[in-house]
């Protein structure tokens, strides 16, 4: 089974993100901000990350951009998400290494396609 | 669009037995299968209130009793066109079934691209909706472009419902349009922000021809064609006008056309012109006899 890592500091979105993915037959680990997850990545890389942009102690921008410099075993895929669909804030988190990227709020059908997309599921 | 001369949909509106339409919904209906084929399904009719909720506030009319009396009272051609409009099914999605449009990419366009010697690819979608589908085929010949220059390209994308083609010329979606199926790298590659919407560029658009055309008297597809889309539309009519539209692409197609329809439809059973395709899984290429008796090998009378 896929894992998908969750990084936001929202614990609804958390959970709602956990209910969707748990029902695409992934399994879900947590993380509360950019630190936490490049934290467990090192431990263990998830396939995809589920990564918010605006988060305190390190937003999702910081850990994109401290990923390069962590010694993970694997790159996992990136999707991440915002309340902004501002062009330049998408090609921003493109450059910096995103895979995809996700509006909030989404729905099943949306994850669903951008996990295809990046060819988690 | 004109009623067929025999129809009159407001009193000839077909139903099951096991209908679950009364009163107004019969009458809807009915319109809908005389203007464009369809038989809206138990799933739909159940939708049918809020479908129509939109065309109520723009007519000004109270409920759909006062809808049904306004159609059965007089000749009200807009009215009845945003009715048809309203119950028709137009959703859809960027690169829906993906691994439809990954054998389009890696297989069949490379085929037809061998095979076509005089360097013009045809393609036709049929039941087109809001243009997803065939801005996705638009895009992939873009990102495709290095195979594809010194061809000429052209996509033709049909509809029933004027205002699906309308929304399809504007090339405009919605920010959770592009948020189904297209990735990030086509959305920043083609489309630029329009508003809070995103607007395919006009290299895209330029290179689709989308019009309003009824399956059943066709007038915009013109000739043979390459590669024929018509997925998720034969599910909504009956066995009789699926062989029609399958009588209608064997017209258009040739010994090497390439036929797409929908998951869950399929030419057994309806067509004696079409066989499931030796090669391309889910696809249905002419049967070897029919193709001969049409005009033989990739023949194009444009």
């Amino acid at each position: 089974m896929k894992n998908c890592l969750v990084v936001d500091d929202s614990k609804v979105i958390r959970k709602v993100a956990r209910h969707i993915l748990e029902s695409l037959d992934l399994s879900v680990s947590e993380a509360v901000d950019g630190r936490d997850a490049l934290t467990q990545c090192e431990t263990s890389v998830p396939d995809v990350v589920l990564l918010d942009w605006n988060m305190p102690v390190m937003s999702g921008m910081e850990f994109l951009q401290a990923l390069p410099d962590a010694n993970l075993s694997a790159r996992p895929k990136i999707i991440f998400c915002t309340t902004e669909n501002g062009i330049s804030h998408i090609k921003a988190a493109v450059e910096a290494g995103a895979d995809e990227y996700v509006m909030k709020p989404f729905d099943r059908e949306t994850l669903e396609s951008k996990l295809t997309i990046v060819g988690v599921i | 669009m004109a009623l067929p001369p025999s129809a009159d949909p407001l009193l000839s509106g077909s139903v099951s037995s096991a209908d679950p339409m009364r009163g107004a919904a019969r009458i809807f209906s009915g319109l809908l299968e005389a203007r464009t084929g369809q038989i809206l399904s138990e799933s739909r009719a159940w939708r049918m209130e809020t479908a129509l909720k939109p065309v109520l506030r723009a007519h000004g009319l109270s409920d759909m009793d006062a809808l049904a009396s306004r159609l059965m009272g007089h000749k009200d051609a807009m009215l009845e066109n945003d009715v048809v409009n309203a119950l028709l099914n137009n959703e859809s999605s960027f690169f829906r079934d993906l691994q439809i449009f990954d054998m389009i990419h890696r297989h069949i366009l490379p085929r037809i691209h061998a095979q076509r010697s005089d360097r013009t690819l045809r393609i036709w979608s049929a039941g087109c909706s809001t243009g997803q589908e065939v801005y996705s085929l638009a895009i992939q010949l873009c990102n495709d472009m290095a195979r594809w220059r010194g061809w000429r390209i052209e996509i033709l994308a049909t509809d029933i419902s004027t205002a699906a083609i309308a929304q399809a010329k504007t090339g405009i979606f919605t920010q959770m349009d592009v948020q189904r199926g297209l990735p990030v790298g086509d959305l920043l590659k083609w489309f630029d922000p329009s508003g809070d919407d995103w607007r395919a560029n006009s290299a895209l658009r330029q290179m689709i021809d989308f019009r309003t055309d009824n399956l059943f008297d066709a007038h915009a597809p013109q000739g043979e064609y390459d590669l024929l889309l018509c997925r998720n539309v034969l599910l909504y009519f009956t066995p009789e006008r699926r062989q029609s539209v399958l009588r209608l692409l064997a017209r258009h197609s040739h010994a090497g056309s390439v036929l797409l329809l929908g998951a869950g439809e399929t030419v057994i059973g309806h067509s004696e012109d079409f066989v499931p395709h030796a090669e391309f899984r889910g696809g249905y290429g002419r049967r070897a006899d029919a193709a001969a008796q049409s005009g033989g090998a990739m023949r194009r009378a444009v």
